[in-house]
């Protein structure tokens, strides 16, 4: 049996190496992980607006270009005015401005809220009238793979293409994960999509956070609907 | 004794096939499922775990005679821990895709029992060289076991291997399907069960 005094300085030795190597390998690594993610997340949006093909490769220049070349953004405030020079990288987590992605006849919009265990982040994309979806995506989760991590999958994301966020009369009422298939007889079938199953809390935390995202857009998207019309 | 005497070439080819961490000792199941949809997943993942069990075996090993006893699992832990973190880092810095693939079980190859057995049961009775082969070995054994399902995995579920399309369009048009069963896991444990037993009617293992 050694000293305690020697497990103790064993250990703190052992854990200030790990900790060490662990702080420099993340230093050294950080800049290739930010343009990694960075690059990701452009591609998700260019996904959503079906401005690239899924099954291609892309490399990180092509999907800057094309982003570049393709999409405007733009920031509003929660009445739905446009902020003038106001850049997304900008908004910080300032909760009074939303960011948003245009292209010459869509636009996007990042939705992030709470799924089953972690915070959801992705884009949707509607089409010039701000109702029929055009695209989904979901780039960063914590939900269990093979279950609720299946809802970036493009066999979830592709059935809410079409899909509206307006009932027949014109109110956001969203678009709802049911649980299991959507039945033909279904009301309002254009508002619903199919769920995942083992998955129906992380599509229910979904629900939620899409409803809440519209909310707060929903003020410029009726400046936009009426000045389309 | 020489680098690659009898008995250290055992230790490396052992694990492959009649000590298999995965087909005989029934270890490291868990992420043997999950990765093993694509051939590209499980590549990295085999290599990943390989690196782990070889490093942690030369550290401990290296270490064997300082690991204050009653601490030691926690020791062990960490250094594990510490390559794993460094494996992740690594694997989001410069193959970012295979790692959103791969999501947590890279994380978790901490928790893996082949490479936390190995420490245990090898590193700490036996010298750096010999425990550096025995993780080779180990890691082998699992990545060869996880490549092995992959393969049938991708060929049968996808129809494809690497990504790439190889059941012609011509068989799918004749009404060949996908066997949807394959990308799911039950189909890992499908094939897994039928490679655990042609590995044991092969080296003759009866399990009690």
């Amino acid at each position: 049996m050694r000293s305690n005094a020697y497990t103790l300085g064993f250990a703190a030795i052992v854990t200030l190496i790990c900790s060490v190597l662990l702080a420099s390998a993340s230093t050294f690594l950080k800049e290739r992980q930010d343009t990694n993610i960075e690059l990701d997340r452009k591609m998700n949006i260019l996904k959503a607006f079906e401005l690239i093909d899924p099954e291609k490769q892309y490399t990180p220049k092509e999907v800057f270009s094309i982003f570049d070349t393709n999409l405007k953004e733009a920031v509003t405030d929660l009445k739905g005015n446009v902020i003038e020079g106001k850049k997304i990288s900008n908004i910080g987590d300032d909760p009074n401005l939303l960011a948003l992605y245009l292209s010459d006849d869509a636009y996007c919009i990042p939705i992030s809220g709470k799924g089953l265990w972690s915070t959801i982040k992705g884009y949707l994309a509607f089409e010039k009238d701000l109702n029929t979806v055009k695209g989904l995506t979901f780039y960063s989760h914590g939900e269990t793979p093979g279950l609720g991590g299946e809802i970036e999958k493009d066999k979830f994301t592709k059935v809410w293409k079409g899909k509206t966020i307006l009932d027949e009369s014109g109110n956001l009422v969203s678009i709802t994960i049911v649980k299991g298939k959507i039945k033909p007889d279904t009301k309002q079938i254009e508002n619903k999509v199919d769920g995942i199953s083992g998955a129906t809390l992380t599509g229910k935390g979904i629900n939620i956070f899409v409803m809440e995202n519209l909310k707060k857009y929903q003020p410029y998207f009726s400046k936009q609907r009426g000045t389309a019309s | 004794m020489s680098l690659f005497s009898k008995q250290n070439i055992q230790f490396v080819k052992d694990p492959l096939m009649d000590n298999n961490p995965i087909a005989t000792q029934v270890l490291g199941i868990c992420s043997a499922l999950a990765v093993t949809v694509q051939l590209n997943t499980a590549i990295v993942m085999a290599l990943a775990v390989t690196f782990v069990v070889a490093f942690s075996n030369v550290i401990i090993s290296l270490l064997r005679n300082k690991i204050p006893a009653n601490i030691r699992i926690i020791v062990e832990l960490a250094i594990i821990a510490t390559l794993v973190i460094l494996v992740d880092q690594i694997l989001k810095a410069f193959l970012f895709d295979i790692s959103k693939q791969l999501s947590v079980f890279v994380g978790l190859i901490i928790t893996n029992c082949i490479v936390m057995g190995r420490a245990e049961a090898f590193a700490l009775q036996n010298k750096p060289w010999p425990s550096f082969l025995d993780g080779i070995g180990n890691g082998l054994g699992y990545g060869l076991i996880l490549i092995t399902v992959a393969f049938g995995r991708e060929l049968l579920g996808s129809g494809s291997l690497f990504g790439f399309k190889v059941i012609p369009e011509a068989a799918y048009a004749a009404g060949y399907q996908n066997m949807g069963l394959m990308v799911l896991a039950p189909g890992a444990f499908i094939l897994l069960g039928l490679i655990i037993w042609a590995q044991r009617t092969y080296s003759g293992i009866v399990a009690e």
